[in-house]
């Protein structure tokens, strides 16, 4: 098992607030690893670590060292811009473009980019609405606006946005808890189908989804990172208190 | 029984105070506009848009000169004011708690409450005097400083409503900050960016003190624009003081073009404003 991911002393602050404690964890290649823990225990900020998505916020700092294979992302000679190329992400709610068709929501990180090259465009769109098995249900009507898709093919929508840009590390936000439950499973469907190829982390407030979903799991609380492992193992045998409490439903 | 009496009574005094507010508020409204429909609408014929002022003592003539002078004039402070206005409100939501964020937020609301005629001051001291003379070029550097800080704060409040999942959607595939800001951000804003545009038009358009001294006026068709400029309002100024019948005649065409032009700009930034809601 290769690791994909290699985190070590990970600390995040938002001004005063320490919402990260030196958190380390190796995240394999070609696995789905999934966070859980209970509210505001760090898990999405230790995901959107992973893209840099907190260089956006001013209040927040970032210390310690994320290396996915062998660049570290905060170091000063590292482009966000270029990591989150390799490194995409799926929110929570489904967030298209409003005013943009299918086909441009699918190129849009080449689009708006700026570098979108017109010869490749359909087979981009065509080959990333495949994968996300959204093709046979939007071929028709491509240049339709993406917010007349429902929910659930919205998010599909944005999953196949994020491997239009080929990353090699999809990071998943909740991905389904906006979603109906046939919505959810095709989108638990897609995950499992999804890492022969890319290597991905999910965060989800699901026990049953993180069961289902992942082959590893890493526990969070208070921003502290309790316990990671084999999903089979943490929630069959884990070897702290807590996450058993946490798994077997007595707090979060 | 009692309490439900005395509250209706409340009840329909409230009304009869509100009904009486609303009046008040309309009434000098309507006041203005039947009066300047009554004296202006006779005035109004194809030489009030063809023709220039004649000479005091003949009949006839228009406003020409005014009318096309304050579209120059406008153009020429909207492509002064509009992109600086914006690329301000740019700055402003994009590095929010930026110390030089909040010295530019501060001269803004200054600059919106300094009275027009000190910004005509500042554009004859800065323009007028170096050129050695008036000019449309002063005239529109006055009114484009009067649009900076409407255009700049109804802007930033709609690049501020622009949903933060929008702009992160963006940032995570990969596409630059800046390019982001441009084509994701200000493109989501832009129905209420075109609002704040027409209102700040609506509101210079009928500006007086700036253009004073500075775009002057002018009786004729200007050929340059670093010579003196007609101006609708300032030619309703002139010929409304001014002590021939003709030209008060003239002067209440001119103000009733002058508040039909607002009136179409109003309903079409609250034509724009609405469409955003739905779409």
């Amino acid at each position: 098992m290769t690791t994909k991911i290699k985190i070590e002393n990970l600390n995040v602050f938002f001004g005063e607030t320490h919402a990260v404690k030196n958190v380390s964890l190796d995240i394999p290649q070609n696995r789905v690893t999934a966070i859980i823990g209970p509210s505001g225990c760090g898990k999405s900020t230790i995901l959107r670590s992973i893209n840099r998505m907190h260089d956006m916020i001013p209040a927040a700092r970032v210390t310690g060292r994320i290396v996915i294979d062998t660049t570290d992302i905060y170091d000063r000679t590292s482009n966000p811009v270029l990591i989150r190329r390799r490194v995409g992400m799926v929110f929570q709610k489904p967030n298209p473009f409003p005013a943009m068709s299918i086909y441009d929501n699918v190129v849009a990180g080449y689009k708006l980019g700026g570098r979108l090259n017109r010869g490749d465009a359909d087979e981009i769109v065509e080959s990333s609405l495949k994968r996300v098995a959204l093709w046979d249900e939007v071929k028709d009507r491509l240049k339709s606006n993406a917010m007349d898709l429902s929910g659930g093919q919205q998010q599909r929508l944005c999953i196949a946005r994020t491997i239009a840009i080929k990353p090699d590390v999809i990071l998943m936000d909740e991905p389904a808890s906006a979603l109906d439950p046939l919505s959810t499973l095709k989108i638990e469907e897609l995950i499992e189908e999804l890492k022969d190829k890319y290597t991905i982390v999910i965060v989800t407030h699901n026990m049953q989804q993180a069961a289902r979903v992942s082959d590893d799991t890493a526990f969070f609380y208070l921003g502290e990172l309790i316990e990671s492992g084999g999903t089979r193992k943490i929630f069959t045998n884990p070897e702290k208190k807590q996450t058993e409490d946490y798994i077997t439903g007595r707090f979060g | 029984m009692n309490g439900m009496r005395t509250r209706s009574i409340k009840n329909v005094g409230m009304m009869l105070l509100m009904g009486i507010a609303t009046l008040l508020v309309l009434t000098p409204l309507i006041l203005v506009f039947y009066q300047i429909v009554k004296m202006g609408a006779g005035s109004i014929n194809l030489a009030f848009f063809t023709q220039i002022p004649n000479p005091p003592g003949e009949t006839g003539g228009g406003m020409a000169n005014g009318i096309a002078g304050s579209a120059i004039l406008i153009l020429m402070a909207s492509i002064f004011g509009v992109p600086t206005g914006i690329f301000g409100a740019l700055y402003l939501s994009e590095y929010e708690g930026n110390r030089l964020a909040s010295v530019i937020r501060f001269s803004a609301d200054v600059l919106s409450g300094v009275p027009s005629i000190i910004t005509g001051l500042v554009a004859y001291t800065l323009i007028v005097v170096p050129m050695h003379g008036f000019s449309a070029l002063a005239g529109a550097f006055a009114l484009g400083l009067i649009m900076i800080p409407i255009v700049l704060r109804t802007t930033e409040e709609q690049l501020k409503m622009v949903p933060v999942t929008l702009r992160e959607a963006s940032l995570a595939l990969g596409v630059p900050f800046w390019r982001t800001t441009l084509l994701v951000t200000l493109r989501s804003g832009m129905k209420g960016i075109v609002t704040g545009i027409l209102l700040s038009i609506a509101r210079v358009a009928g500006e007086t003190a700036p253009l004073l001294f500075t775009s002057l006026g002018n009786q004729f068709w200007s050929k340059k624009l670093t010579e003196p400029m007609a101006a609708l309002p300032l030619q309703i100024f002139s010929f409304a003081i001014a002590p021939y019948d003709d030209w008060h005649r003239l002067a209440w065409g001119g103000a009733l073009v002058l508040v039909v032009i607002m009136f179409v700009v109003s309903l079409a930034a609250r034509w724009f404003g609405r469409e955003k809601s739905t779409g």
